[in-house]
């Protein structure tokens, strides 16, 4: 195992350089200029636009740029914003929380929602129930989060207005009052995401029971006298979490980058927000720190993955 | 079987078959269509799409209101008779605009999927085929770009070469093809994936060697022998893939990346429409329900043909 695992970690290395590699280069080969801002205003002179340029250290060409942001990364550096002058990591730590706030419940909201419900309309098969979840999952599944979070607008806002559709950052949960207008701006986001992410759960969750239930372990179980709740239970459903577990450390790192859509319908002044402004702005440091933290934690979480395979399920070698 | 002497054999009379029993030989394709035709969702989603198709495709020539004909006092006008989808707030027709967008959106849908199954199956099969340093390198490749971070990369990609591919091609016909390209390129690695393993499985079957040993060429054996039976993995995959890119498209369109104003596609038109929630929710509701039946019959096709396709599931 420990083997295995350092030998992922020397894969991962070149991976990951190269990823950084190919994101610095399609940012820096794109035509636009990070100084665009100031191009277009008359009170900053071309003097102060190049010293600003050089103070940025754009006047290199971008290999040279690229070595010198992945020296300052070895360090820990992640540069300033070109945007909003302050550290990236700072900037990134204060959007934080607003993504984990909406994404990261919904995260969590689906996984306890849709693992029950996969379990149940797989053992129910063909029932009511069965159907209804596989239509609803099937649904969920194929409505576009821009389309589903407009609908909620639309009915909950504008017609009932019981909701208010905009997410309001500068809240502070002091009292209950303030903790009930926390959860009244959230719900709509984070209903809009927990649909999307617990249909896809549910379809997984019940394909997987599915793909035990006719196993002979499960005969065997059954023909012990075991009772049908402890075969569900205890047999079937431990060994169909496995690749449920699995697609969970896979998809885990879209929280972190935040839910670009979602984000964008409620205005929730998030990760993916802060990434679509700073492409806007050309901000590349920005787009740099988001980008490949993302691709890092994907990378990770893959061999989570991998790994967390192996632990559950004994079958599996690692050599 | 056919020596062990059972007691149904000895009971059975001659057979003397009617001829009018018969049926015509049944091959493994159409096995799968009178499968898939048994699947009931998947012919509600041939039927939706078909009609969407036909509506995209004819219905411009058909309803003839101008798409872009600016009318101020006709602005974000309710459904009615004239308007059978209502305005916009400059008072264009909004079913007219619909179907005109809906060719973009499928043909963006298409073309993506085209782009992307090539590119699958092309390095899935050579790197299954070939193995040994190929196989590793290509699937190193397809490692990283499964590591990419695709929506983000697609925002950058499309919001910074927009210009010059304007210039290049002009502004629809360049962002058309940037698009394509883009969303073609980010997503051709689970198919690479699922056509390299099948490669590796039946590249060993004896069929195979067979035909290696009457003198087939690779090329041959690969295009010939085995991607044939990888066929079903590729359909689905296409099909599904259609409806993800025409997501896509409309999630870029929808930030505001996507297609010029000019070009009406369902998801610049909701992205038109979110400022209009509250006087004109008509004009978000119609291009968004249209995406939401599109991707949806196309899933459900995709569910048929999945079931209809897998050998295992045949009674």
């Amino acid at each position: 195992m420990s083997r295995y695992l350092i030998r992922r970690v020397l894969t991962a290395l070149p991976t990951l350089l190269l990823i950084s590699f190919v994101l610095y280069a399609v940012i820096s080969l794109a035509p636009g200029d990070p100084l665009s801002q100031f191009a277009a205003n008359p009170a900053v002179p071309p003097e102060v636009r190049e010293n600003i340029r050089h103070s940025l250290g754009l006047d290199d060409p971008w290999p040279i740029r690229y070595v010198k942001w992945l020296v300052a990364l070895a360090h820990g550096d992640w540069g300033y914003s070109f945007a909003s002058r302050i550290p990236v990591w700072d900037l990134i730590k204060l959007r934080v929380p607003n993504t984990l706030a909406v994404v990261g419940v919904a995260y969590l909201f689906a996984l306890i929602i849709a693992i029950p419900i996969g379990i149940l309309s797989a053992v129910k098969q063909y029932s009511i129930f069965d159907h209804v979840a596989t239509t609803l999952a099937f649904i969920g599944f194929s409505i576009p989060t821009f389309f589903t979070g407009l609908l909620l607008i639309i009915f909950l806002s504008v017609k009932l207005q019981w909701l208010p559709f905009i997410y309001d950052s500068t809240l502070q949960v002091r009292d209950l009052a303030s903790l009930g207008a926390q959860i009244k701006q959230s719900i709509m986001p984070i209903v809009v995401l927990g649909l999307f992410q617990t249909a896809t759960f549910v379809r997984y969750t019940r394909a997987s029971m599915l793909e035990n239930l006719p196993q002979d372990y499960v005969r065997t179980a059954r023909a012990k006298g075991l009772a049908e709740s402890i075969v569900i239970n205890r047999h079937v459903v431990r060994n169909s979490l496995i690749p449920v577990v699995t697609l969970i450390a896979l998809t885990a790192p879209t929280i972190f980058s935040g839910a670009l859509i979602t984000e964008q319908i409620f205005r929730v002044p998030g990760i993916g927000s802060l990434l679509i402004t700073s492409i806007q702005n050309n901000d590349i440091p920005v787009i740099m720190a988001i980008t490949f933290t993302f691709s890092f934690l994907v990378v990770v979480f893959n061999a989570v993955a991998d790994m967390a395979y192996g632990v559950l399920d004994p079958r599996i070698r690692y050599d | 079987m056919a020596t062990s002497v059972t007691a149904q054999n000895l009971v059975r009379a001659p057979a003397t078959v009617d001829p009018t029993l018969r049926r015509p030989a049944r091959s493994l394709w159409s096995d799968a269509f009178r499968q898939f035709r048994r699947h009931r969702l998947a012919m509600f989603g041939v039927f939706t799409f078909s009609l969407l198709l036909v509506a995209t495709l004819l219905g411009p020539v058909i309803y003839r209101a101008p798409t872009d004909l600016i009318d101020y006092s006709a602005g974000l006008l309710s459904p009615s008779l004239e308007h059978p989808f209502g305005t916009d707030d400059l008072g264009r027709d909004l079913l007219a605009r619909v179907l005109i967008g809906g060719r973009v959106s499928m043909a963006v849908g298409v073309a993506a999927v085209v782009i992307a199954i090539t590119m699958g199956t092309l390095i899935g099969s050579v790197a299954g085929f070939f193995g040994g340093r190929i196989d590793t390198v290509l699937m190193r490749l397809t490692d990283l770009f499964l590591a990419l971070p695709v929506l983000p990369l697609l925002l950058m990609v499309t919001y910074l070469f927009r210009d010059p591919m304007r210039k290049a091609f002009g502004p629809e016909v360049g962002i058309f093809i940037l698009i394509v390209s883009v969303i073609g390129m980010l997503n051709w690695m689970p198919l690479s994936r699922l056509v390299r393993a099948a490669f590796l499985s039946i590249k060993q079957k004896e069929f195979v060697e067979a035909a290696r040993c009457v003198g087939a060429s690779n090329r041959r054996l690969m295009a010939n022998h085995i991607l044939p039976n990888t066929l079903s993995a590729v359909i689905v995959a296409a099909t599904v893939g259609v409806g993800q890119a025409i997501i896509t498209e409309s999630s870029l369109s929808f930030l505001g990346l996507g297609f010029p104003p000019d070009v009406p596609t369902w998801g610049r038109l909701l992205y038109d429409a979110q400022n209009y929630l509250d006087l004109a929710p008509h004009w978000a509701i119609f291009p968004g329900l249209l995406i939401f039946l599109t991707v949806l019959s196309i899933n459900y096709i995709g569910d048929g043909l999945r079931d209809a396709l897998d050998p295992r599931k045949t009674q």
